[in-house]
C-alpha cells in the first residue's frame, strides 16, 4: 500500500512539473491522474488497488465511532441504575490476528465496545483477556468482536 | 434566526451533554464496585464527554468567528487513540498487582493462566 501511495504522489509532482505551475489544485488533479493510472496498471503490484486500504481504514473509524456511543449508552444505564444487578468476569478471548498493530486496534476497540475492556494479552498473542460487565452475552460478546471488529481489521491489512 | 443562532443552540445543547456524561462518569466511579468496572466508566463515557465538549468547542469558533482551531482537532485525535489504551493500563498493573475482583465476580479466566506461569518460574 506505501508503495502505491508513494507512486501516486511522484505522479502528481511529474504532473505538476509538465504543467508547470505549484498549485495545491494542480496537485489535486495530478493525484487524481496518478490514481487512475495506477487502477490501470493494478494487474503489475502484488497487493490490490490501494483505495480498497483507505475505503476499509474509513469504515474501521465510523465503527470506532459508533461503538464508542453504543457503549457509553451501556454503561450509563448500568451506572444510573438504582439496582446494581452486574455481573463482571474476566473472559478469554482467542484471536486470530497476527501483527502487533492489528492486535493494538482490536484492544482499543474492545476496550470502546459496550461492557469490555482488556486487561492483558497473552505472550504468544493469540487470546486477549477482557473484562465483561456482564458476563452473561459472553458468548454473544465474543460473536459479535469476531464478525465485526476482526473482519474490518483483517480487511484494512488484506 | 441565522445559522450562528442555531448553531449556538446546537452546540450549546452538545456541550451541555458532555458535561452530564462527565457527571455520570463521576458518579459511575463513586458507584461500583471494583477497579475493573470502574475503568469501564472511566475509560469510555470520560472519553465521549471530553470529546463532545472539545467538538463543540471547535465548531463555536469555527462557525462564530471563522477561525477553525486545528489544535482541538489533534486534541480530540489524540484523546480518541490514547483513552483506550489508559484504561487498558490501568486495569493491567491492576490485575498484576493482584487487586481482588468484585466478590460477586462470576469468572476468571486470565487467573489460571497467571497460576501457570508462576508455577513455572518457580519450577
Amino acid at each position: 500500500m506505501t508503495l502505491q501511495l508513494f507512486l501516486n504522489i511522484v505522479i502528481a509532482f511529474v504532473w505538476m512539473f509538465l504543467q508547470n505551475s505549484w498549485s495545491i489544485a494542480t496537485f489535486v488533479i495530478g493525484y487524481l491522474l496518478g490514481m487512475l493510472l495506477l487502477f490501470a496498471f493494478r494487474r503489475f503490484f502484488a497487493q490490490r488497488f490501494y483505495m480498497h486500504n483507505v475505503i476499509s481504514i474509513v469504515k474501521l473509524l465510523f465503527i470506532f465511532l459508533r461503538e464508542l456511543i453504543k457503549s457509553n449508552i451501556t454503561v450509563i444505564r448500568h451506572i444510573l441504575k438504582p439496582k446494581l444487578d452486574i455481573r463482571p468476569g474476566i473472559f478469554a478471548l482467542p484471536t486470530e490476528l497476527k501483527q502487533d498493530w492489528e492486535i493494538t486496534t482490536l484492544a482499543n476497540l474492545i476496550t470502546l465496545t459496550p461492557g469490555t475492556v482488556v486487561v492483558d494479552v497473552s505472550d504468544d498473542n493469540k487470546i486477549l483477556y477482557v473484562h465483561a460487565m456482564d458476563i452473561e452475552d459472553k458468548e454473544k460478546a465474543i460473536y459479535e468482536i469476531k464478525t465485526t471488529f476482526e473482519k474490518a481489521i483483517m480487511e484494512v491489512s488484506k | 434566526m441565522n445559522i450562528i443562532e442555531i448553531s449556538k443552540i446546537v452546540l450549546g445543547f452538545i456541550i451541555l451533554l458532555g458535561t452530564a456524561l462527565s457527571l455520570v462518569t463521576s458518579i459511575g466511579l463513586i458507584r461500583l464496585p471494583d477497579v475493573y468496572t470502574r475503568s469501564h466508566a472511566a475509560s469510555k463515557s470520560a472519553t465521549l464527554g471530553v470529546l463532545l465538549i472539545l467538538f463543540a468547542a471547535f465548531l463555536l469558533f469555527g462557525i462564530n468567528t471563522g477561525h477553525l482551531n486545528a489544535r482541538l482537532f489533534l486534541a480530540i485525535v489524540f484523546l480518541f487513540l490514547t483513552a483506550p489504551v489508559a484504561g487498558h493500563l490501568l486495569s493491567r498493573a491492576a490485575y498484576h498487582s493482584n487487586v481482588p475482583l468484585w466478590e460477586k465476580s462470576v469468572e476468571d479466566d486470565l487467573k489460571k493462566r497467571v497460576l501457570e506461569k508462576k508455577q513455572t518460574e518457580q519450577a
